[in-house]
């Protein structure tokens, strides 16, 4: 009886340390943020590690139905993606969509096909180093375990939209035509089309940036809540500045932290990051690092960093923090969820000191695909059907900016339309200027990881740790470590 | 034994030690061995991604080393060290008094086996999860910082991973907290080896507890004491997932909790293989340099265990059969 305890222990001991392995082996680099755009914040990223991979197993169980009603297509349509923006867009708006797992893993369409959606956080270029393994492991691939649609971020589309690396299927290939794409804005054909013109993605939103304010906070400090009033006092940057101070004074923060801004600088530059083998930093990226090092030592911001639980309670219910630098997609995707009910009605927006653009995402048919007909159908269906994208801007609860001239005109004009969570405001009329105008010509392919490391290595200048020299170095090193083929990195 | 068995011509089960074996051989030769060959094999070339390009692999020679001593590797080294210090410093003091008080039969603690199993506790949680919940109660809004203000203690959150030693010191609180209760069941396990007869006569010889401790106790555990600190070492070098969750990989402020396995890791994130390999190289010579010293000191039959004693032994003994 004894030794078979024993052996019992010693059985479970070993595999106890069997387990142990895995563990250690598992807890991998990528600290996944809650991950809302390319931009999460690292020093902040430490949020849960498990919940990085909602890769989905279960098998599918109308496979055979599928085959026999899509013909030669897949039973399995496989979409790549780094947060649940699209999928809760498609399980709405998708017409065929008929239901969806408890766990939000997999979704069943009319035709028997099962969408099983793969979601891997942005943070640490956790992202694209699992989809560049997986595209680049498509040819060997089992036909249902192929990519049929993944989404791009403007920080890294130009990575996958490359005639030499021929990822993404030009839409052409697929069967949408110019009409069908007629009605979006020019910006999003032309940044995710390859050196011949074709166009290799889609989107189903235009991204303006704003500036989102409280109300309260606004009329206590400038003695109105109007967008117009509000925008004239933020004008520019000195303006912006003065009522910073203001804030201050009143006891708010102007903004919550280091990179709130950093997006209206960066992507108003002159120069891509990286032209060749040399990475750039623009003036204008130095602009921002004095503006926020200005910001902390007079105590302007909340020292949060983006994507970071401070970052997210500031824009609660308690939160003190004047305004945030966002996009149109931020209002839905995640303002409105960290302002809460309390926060309905309270917010506002304006465009901000100086016009930009912030992110947007785009969806591409990977090549092997053995869905085509039916990736054809979802990017029509939800890129190009002004009716469905005009209903994702008028529900109360996404409010998004969509990629439909005509249909935003539409809504601009339309007196009855307005958001209850921004008070009554109807902001699409304010972007509907705006949208036309953005410029992503300045984009490279190593936007995420400069971006990302640019805030990192310049967080502890702020803290005080370090000198800007420091910081420059330490952006150096992180640049090279991420891009080993950067050899040079010029300053202004 | 082996004549017995021809003689008697009865079944050997040798072969079946063999057999039992074979498995994690087989195991550690296809999923071990041949990858680590490889490592060595690309530590020598240029190879990695550039976006969905693969670049190499080009036989670059010792450049990938050159390199990365050049750049920032000691600079992580050091940090790896600091970082171990840290922790490990608290650990086997706390250890050795936890461990003196434990099994001396004077104090007649009770409940021992209990708070054996709760200074235990820490280590069974995932280190992962462990610096999750660190980077969560120390955050700038966290519980710690919203009782220290609440408290008044201080008047402002108090910016724990903004500063070096906040960051450095929760890092090594957390390996304290960690490996404590490990190295306390070790450190008793070697007391109670020591005969009870040593600890009665100097009681008798009117040795007070400091005296005992210090005079008995730890010149008798040091081998088990070096033991320890070895392969805590061995542990401090990988130190890995820790600081890369709690900074989020960034080992900041200024790459000051930077450690080399994170540093690795970074390269193998941009899939720099032949860089990865040069520093895996590295670590391995310096792991196994510590294995070889704890080999080495496992293996000395002294009752001292220090290498010093058996040389002195040897010379000793040479003296004698001289003399």
């Amino acid at each position: 009886m004894k030794k078979k305890l024993l052996s019992m222990m010693l059985a479970s001991a070993m595999l106890a340390g069997v387990l142990a392995g895995c563990g250690s082996g598992n807890a991998d680099s990528s600290a996944a943020d809650n991950a809302g755009s390319s931009d999460a914040g690292t020093s902040a990223a430490a949020e849960t590690n498990t919940a990085a991979e909602t890769n989905t197993d279960t098998q599918t169980d109308g496979a055979d139905t599928a085959a026999a009603a899509g013909g030669a297509e897949g039973a399995v349509l496989n979409i790549w993606c780094w947060n649940d923006e699209f999928q809760s867009r498609f399980n709405d708006y998708y017409p065929d969509v008929v239901s969806v797992s408890d766990d939000k893993s997999t979704t069943s369409l009319a035709n028997g096909v099962v969408v099983k959606w793969t979601i891997n956080p942005t943070t640490d270029n956790n992202y694209q180093n699992k989809l560049d393994e997986a595209l680049m492991a498509q040819g060997s691939a089992a036909d249902d375990d192929k990519i049929d649609i993944f989404l791009l971020e403007a920080d890294y589309a130009l990575k996958y939209v490359g005639e030499d690396v021929d990822v993404a299927v030009p839409l052409s290939e697929l069967g949408i035509t110019a009409d069908d794409l007629a009605d979006q804005y020019q910006y999003t054909k032309d940044i995710v089309s390859d050196a011949s013109g074709r166009q290799r993605a889609t989107s189903w939103q235009a991204a303006p940036g704003l500036f989102a304010y409280r109300r309260s906070i606004a009329k206590d400090v400038l003695g109105t809540d109007d967008p117009d009033e509000v925008q004239a006092a933020l004008a520019d940057w000195s303006k912006f500045n003065e009522v910073a101070a203001k804030a201050k004074d009143k006891g708010y923060y102007m903004l919550s932290g280091y990179q709130d801004s950093f997006r209206t600088f960066s992507n108003n530059v002159d120069k891509p990051w990286v032209e060749g083998t040399t990475v750039t930093v623009d003036p204008n990226i130095m602009a921002w690092i004095e503006q926020t090092k200005e910001f902390t030592d007079s105590g302007y911001n909340h020292k949060s960093s983006l994507w970071s639980d401070t970052w997210a309670q500031d824009q609660g219910a308690d939160g003190k923090v004047f305004g945030f630098f966002y996009s149109t997609w931020g209002i839905n995707f995640t303002l409105v969820g960290n302002a809460g009910e309390a926060g309905f009605g309270d917010w506002a927006v304006c465009e901000g000191p100086q016009p930009y653009y912030w992110g947007g995402t785009w969806v591409a048919a990977a090549r092997g695909t053995d869905n085509p007909e039916l990736v054809k159908d979802v990017m029509i269906k939800l890129t190009c059907t002004k009716s469905i994208m005009k209903a994702m801007t008028e529900n109360r609860d996404i409010q998004d900016y969509t990629n439909t001239m005509s249909g935003m005109q539409e809504i601009a004009s339309d007196p009855n339309f307005q958001s209850e969570f921004l008070g009554g405001q109807n902001h699409i009329a304010l972007f509907s200027e705006v949208a036309p105008t953005i410029d992503m010509s300045n984009v490279s392919s190593y936007d995420q990881g400069c971006n990302e490391q640019i805030q990192n290595a310049f967080g502890d200048y702020f803290d005080g740790n370090i000198d800007v020299d420091t910081a420059k170095g330490n952006f150096e090193t992180a640049i090279k470590e991420l891009y080993p083929e950067i050899t040079e990195v010029v300053w202004p | 034994m082996r004549e017995k068995n021809s003689k008697k011509k009865t079944v050997t089960y040798e072969k079946w030690g063999y057999v039992f074996i074979l498995p994690f051989f087989a195991s550690f030769f296809i999923f071990s061995f041949l990858p680590l060959l490889d490592t060595v094999r690309y530590s020598f070339y240029e190879y990695y991604r550039s976006g969905l390009k693969e670049i190499g692999p080009n036989f670059i020679g010792l450049k990938n080393y050159i390199e990365l001593l050049a750049t920032d590797l000691p600079k992580y080294a050091a940090n790896t060290f600091i970082l171990w210090v840290i922790g490990f410093v608290p650990q086997i003091v706390i250890s050795l008094l936890l461990a003196s008080w434990f099994v001396d039969a004077r104090l007649k603690i009770r409940a021992k086996q209990f708070f054996k199993v709760v200074i235990y506790l820490p280590n069974l949680i995932m280190a992962a999860a462990f610096s999750m919940l660190f980077f969560t109660l120390f955050s700038d809004t966290g519980p710690v910082n919203s009782f220290l203000v609440n408290q008044g203690i201080t008047a402002e959150p108090i910016r724990f991973m903004a500063t070096v030693g906040g960051t450095r010191g929760l890092i090594g609180l957390m390996n304290f907290l960690m490996w404590f209760g490990n190295t306390t069941i070790m450190l008793m396990a070697a007391i109670m080896g020591v005969s009870p007869s040593l600890f009665e006569a100097a009681e008798i010889d009117g040795c007070n507890p400091t005296q005992i401790f210090f005079k008995i106790t730890l010149p008798l555990i040091r081998p088990i004491l070096a033991y320890t600190m070895i392969t805590s070492m061995i542990g401090g070098l990988q130190m890995f997932d820790v600081p890369q969750v709690l900074t989020g990989g960034s080992g900041n402020p200024d790459r000051t909790s930077m450690t080399l396995i994170m540093y690795l890791n970074n390269h193998l994130a941009s899939k720099n293989y032949g860089m990865a390999g040069a520093l895996s190289v590295y670590l391995f010579l310096v792991s196994a340099i510590l294995c070889f010293i704890v080999y080495k000191m496992m293996n000395v039959d002294d009752p001292d265990g220090s290498k010093a004693a058996a040389k002195k032994q040897k010379k000793l003994a040479k003296k004698e059969a001289r003399g």
